[in-house]
């Protein structure tokens, strides 16, 4: 992981993203600070964390707190829980609005069934998302619109893709598509 | 996209914990990655084994160096195909497997392709990836491609365009400050993002040139930004310039106050925040200019969003450390924030009322904590405890109450470190105010009547025993201790003894009905607490009558030990019964830090309150202590400098050595500062060999090695040599430390018995001019140059040859005399052409030295320097130049 070389100016810039589930296990996180060398100083973070956030209700508004040293915000979901983390002289709405547009992207993909059943079924797309939110700590993009515009890129390009599926293959698709609407 | 990766979990509804990663499988899925190689390849499959890839990773699964080369090989052939969804996946996994230098090149030419590709998504990624894995040399191929993304039509490809160009000014700035008229043009862009990316790589590009960015300025706060993010930016760069220019404005108005002002009427909360803070942080701000910036935030205390209350507060916060006076507004708002459901917010909220708080406002204040405090965490307690000290210290009129208040809660439930930090806060006000402390003597005498905590007890008891004794009627605390005998642990018993001994000591007509309390108390069950009664029975004189204490056996009772406690205890377990008795005298007085593991060690009363630990000797006193401590260095005289430490391993290796150089007149000691990071090893008999073959005018007189060395806990061994006296001898000194080494077993921590002798190679040391010399300041140079006189001035000027710029020289002529620089002439404007330095110093012998240095670029890039020396010596003063002249 290349160096974190935002902090030393005054650009905003993000320490980690994090996904935990109800028990604090790693849904999908990414760090993007040196501040956590080891994978274990990083487990070691969220399981504290994560313990120290517990009780709180960030369900219909994300929470905040300062957690060694560093600004983090928070809001819970179903069973699963979001966090961000800057630098404690960063602007907190800023951090906030970031983590309101990684939620909102990713309930767009989801189609607003964000739980972690369904956030592991579709890992890809949290991946694709954190990706297109942060980019090494630097902020990429906070819509959510756009940001989920961007992650679905068989809707922006419907026409490319459908050229290249072979007959066999958009069946495949359709009748897996089929047998899942069924068995909800 | 929303497919289940495994189909043949049919059944998963019905159970809670499905997860399609179940008993997930490194290997297994290193060999799915095969696929990668099909000929005709199925790009949802693909995707598949790419996401568990990337869940491995991000469950902190690492894969060897073979293993991630074979995955990276293998991802590099999805180029092939042109699933969209799929490269998407690859750029990704591409990225987190951050490939080495030479694996770089097999991915470079696709993704250069895909860079000019017309497809928006893989134009913006290709880009994003390549400048994260890419080095310099590549850079240059790609720099036409990138500046043309940054003008892109599409925000997507110009905002992976201008974020990578963040990145890379760390490590290529010359290439991306090639770019700034592309970025220049990509700030007026309509995207709000691409112009928030562009402002701050502009910004970056030309941070160091404030002329630059005072212009950048001026023309943005016109109103051309509309993006929130970049506003938030253009005001922070705003309060730069307004920094920097404050000194050079006396006319009052300050510049770009007003753009600040009007974003708090922008319509995004975070500019508005950002904004206020800017205006609450400006130097020596005026009320007039906080009121807009408080009356904003004051709105925001009563949101309904947790963050916004959270941000306003905490600046409030701050605010009310400076201008307590401006924030008295907003304390009916933060009042009701005390209830706040979020803790952090309703602490903010007190600690933050507790400053602004005035005298009367005080009892009203400690009522509605009252009712909050049973129900937030220990450690907000602790802070509010902490704000409640420091304002007993402002308003010691208070005293009374706040004293009760701190009284009633240490009544209640809590924890050790919050019944800790009530007692060390009580002690505090004892201590600072002469009125409280017969009321806080008498509420720690309560609490202790009921305390779970020995550690508590017996600090109080310490306490009581001090300070009782000087009140006006110490016999009344006398109960509370002697209950302690009766009622507590054997550790607490003994502590209440010491106690009441000390009142003996002290109030001689308390003595005959201390000797009683005292006699019963050799009838304990316990050892430590009859060896302490008979003891001080002994010392006071066994009669009890009314007569006045010898003044050595209050210094044997109450004086400080000088000796340190792990020492003693060592020494105490090494003394074997025999006709001769143990001498404390014979107890080495040299500190050792302690090690962890002693730390623990039982029965070792604290010497005082929260006193802290005796620490690691740093600064230059602590070293000539640990010198004189040590009878070998005694004789060496007054100790001139002691330089910082320089290390002679690297990082992360077995054994960790730094060598710390003292020098004195006619001496100079290394002290090797040793760790031993191998748990399994005990090193004994630890030496430095030092070969001074390099440095002839060195004899070493006298080495001192370090009997042992332990796993995580340093030790000093010493080398002292003899040189002339008062000459800057130089020299250079090659080390080897030499030790015998004791196999540890790790679950009992016990050594073997025989050990082999081993050596370990440590880097060279040199001691230079620059040691001879200590740092120095002068307040103003000018005079003490004039008042110096031209009698022992040394002029010459020396060609310095080529250098990258005049700050490197300056810096390396600085280093090497090793000199204080004056009144800040060791910056560098950049650009400059010409510099002059200030130096100053004392040369051993105390010899005062002033040094001017005027340098200046000749031709190209050669520096050349002019250095004027004045001293009080002009010996010293031809020495300085033949430092330089050598250098």
């Amino acid at each position: 992981m290349s160096g974190f070389c935002l902090s030393g100016n005054s650009c905003p810039a993000v320490k980690n993203i994090l996904i935990l589930d109800s028990e604090g296990k790693r849904v999908a996180v990414k760090y993007y600070s040196d501040e956590w060398p080891t994978n274990s100083a990083k487990l070691a973070f969220e399981k504290s964390l994560f313990g120290r956030t517990l009780k709180s209700n960030a369900r219909t508004e994300a929470e905040i707190t300062i957690f060694d040293s560093n600004i983090v915000i928070y809001k819970f979901v179903q069973d699963l829980h979001f966090f961000i983390t800057g630098g404690d002289d960063e602007n907190e709405l800023l951090l906030a609005t970031v983590l309101q547009g990684l939620f909102d992207a990713i309930a767009l993909r989801l189609r607003n069934t964000i739980d972690k059943r369904e956030a592991l079924e579709n890992l890809d797309v949290i991946f694709l998302c954190i990706d297109e939110v942060v980019d090494q700590g630097m902020i990429l993009e906070t819509d959510a619109n756009a940001i989920a515009g961007k992650v679905a890129i068989q809707n922006m390009d419907a026409s490319a893709t459908l050229s290249e599926q072979t007959i066999s293959q958009a069946l495949a698709s359709a009748r897996e598509h089929l047998t899942k609407t069924l068995l909800k | 996209m929303a497919q289940p990766f495994l189909k043949k979990d049919d059944d998963h509804d019905d159970e809670a914990d499905y997860s399609p990663f179940l008993g997930i499988e490194k290997g297994a899925v290193l060999q799915e990655a095969r696929v990668f190689n099909d000929h005709q390849l199925d790009p949802r499959r693909c995707s598949q084994v790419i996401t568990k890839l990337l869940y491995l990773l991000n469950q902190g699964e690492t894969f060897t160096k073979v293993e991630a080369t074979e995955v990276f090989f293998a991802v590099t052939k999805l180029f092939q195909s042109r699933d969209l969804g799929l490269r998407r996946m690859v750029y990704v996994i591409i990225k987190e497997l951050s490939p080495s230098a030479d694996e770089v090149i097999i991915v470079t030419s696709s993704l250069m392709k895909d860079m000019t590709s017309k497809t928006d998504m893989y134009r913006a990624n290709a880009i994003r990836v390549l400048c994260r894995i890419t080095d310099g040399t590549l850079l240059t191929q790609i720099e036409r491609y990138l500046k043309q993304a940054i003008v892109d039509k599409n925000p997507v490809v110009a905002s992976a365009a201008l974020v990578s160009g963040i990145h890379l000014l760390q490590t290529n700035p010359e290439i991306v400050k090639r770019w700034s008229n592309e970025v220049q043009e990509a700030v007026q862009s309509r995207a709000a993002l691409v112009q928030f990316h562009a402002l701050a790589l502009l910004h970056q590009i030309r941070q160091n040139d404030r002329l630059a960015v005072n212009k950048l300025v001026s023309s943005l706060t016109k109103g051309s930004v509309r993006s929130p993010l970049a506003q938030c930016l253009l005001i922070r760069y705003t309060s730069q310039v307004i920094r920097e220019s404050a000194s050079n404005t006396q006319t009052g108005d300050r510049p770009f106050y007003d753009f600040l002002e009007g974003c708090l009427r922008h319509k995004a909360e975070m500019v508005i925040f950002e904004a206020a803070r800017a205006i609450t942080e400006l130097n020596g701000v005026t009320s007039r200019e906080l009121t807009p910036a408080i009356t904003v935030l004051q709105l925001f205390l009563s949101s309904t969003k947790p963050v916004l209350r959270f941000a306003a507060v905490r600046t409030l916060n701050k605010v009310a450390m400076t201008h307590p006076i401006a924030v008295i507004n907003c304390n009916i708002d933060m009042e009701s924030l005390i209830s706040d459901q979020n803790r952090s917010i309703a602490t903010l909220a007190i600690t933050t009322l507790l400053k602004t708080g005035n005298e009367s406002s005080v009892d009203r204040l400690m009522k509605q904590i009252t009712t909050f405090m049973s129900d937030i965490a220990d450690e907000f307690k602790i802070v509010v405890i902490e704000a409640i000290r420091s304002l007993c210290l402002k308003f010691p009129l208070k005293h009374r109450s706040l004293m009760n208040f701190l009284s009633n809660i240490l009544r209640e439930e809590g924890g050790f470190e919050y019944k800790k930090a009530i007692v060390d806060s009580i002690v505090i006000l004892i201590r600072d105010i002469p009125e409280a402390k017969e009321s806080g003597l008498l509420h720690l005498c309560e609490f202790i009547e009921d305390c779970e905590f020995t550690y508590l007890s017996t600090q109080i008891l310490h306490f009581l025993g001090i300070e009782g004794p000087k009140t006006s009627d110490p016999s009344k605390y006398i109960r509370y201790i002697y209950n302690r005998v009766h009622l507590e642990n054997a550790t607490v018993r003994a502590g209440a003894v010491s106690t009441l001994a000390k009142f003996g000591a002290m109030v001689d007509s308390l003595k005959p009905r201390i000797f009683v309390l005292l006699r019963r108390c050799l009838f304990d069950t316990d050892d430590e607490v009859r060896d302490r009664a008979t003891l001080y029975l002994n010392t006071l004189g066994t009669d009890g009558a009314v007569v006045e204490t010898g003044e050595d056996v209050k210094e044997f009772l109450f004086g400080s030990l000088d000796i340190p406690l792990v020492n003693l205890e060592r020494s105490l377990k090494n003394y074997e019964p025999s006709e001769e008795s143990f001498d404390i005298n014979s107890v080495p007085k040299e500190v050792k830090i302690q090690p962890l593991a002693e730390k623990k060690a039982p029965g070792k009363k604290p010497t005082g309150l929260g006193g802290p630990p005796p620490g690691p000797p740093s600064t230059i006193d602590a070293y000539e202590k640990l010198l004189l401590s040590i009878p070998e260095f005694a004789n060496f005289g007054k100790l001139f400098k002691s330089s910082a430490p320089v290390e002679l391993t690297e990082a992360e290796t077995e054994y960790a050595v730094n060598v710390v150089k003292h020098i004195f007149d006619g001496h100079v000691v290394f002290q090797y500062n040793c760790t031993n990071t191998i748990p399994e090893q005990l090193l004994e008999n630890v030496t430095v060999i030092v070969d001074a073959s390099e440095a002839e005018e060195f004899a070493e007189v006298a080495s001192k090695p370090l009997r042992s060395l332990p796993y995580d806990s340093p030790g000093q061994t010493f080398v002292a040599f003899e040189k002339p006296e008062g000459v800057p001898a130089v020299g250079k000194f090659s080390n080897m430390l030499r030790f015998i080494v004791k196999e540890v077993d790790p679950s009992t921590g016990e050594a073997e018995d025989d050990g082999v002798e081993d050596e370990y190679q440590l880097e060279e040391l040199e001691v230079v001019a620059a040691d001879y010399m200590l740092k120095v300041g002068v307040s103003n140079f000018r005079n003490a140059w004039e008042s110096m006189g031209p009698d022992c001035e040394r002029v010459d000027e020396y060609g310095l040859g080529p250098r990258e710029n005049l700050a490197e020289a300056v810096n390396a002529v600085i280093n090497l005399l090793g000199m204080q620089p004056c009144e800040g002439t060791e910056v560098v404007p950049s650009n400059s052409r010409s510099h002059t330095c200030l130096l100053s110093g004392v040369y051993i012998g105390n010899v005062k030295v002033l040094v001017r240095l005027q340098f200046g670029i000749d031709g190209p890039k050669d520096v050349a320097m002019k250095l004027a020396v004045r001293s009080e010596d002009e010996a010293v003063s031809d020495v300085i130049h033949e430092i330089v002249a050598s250098g």
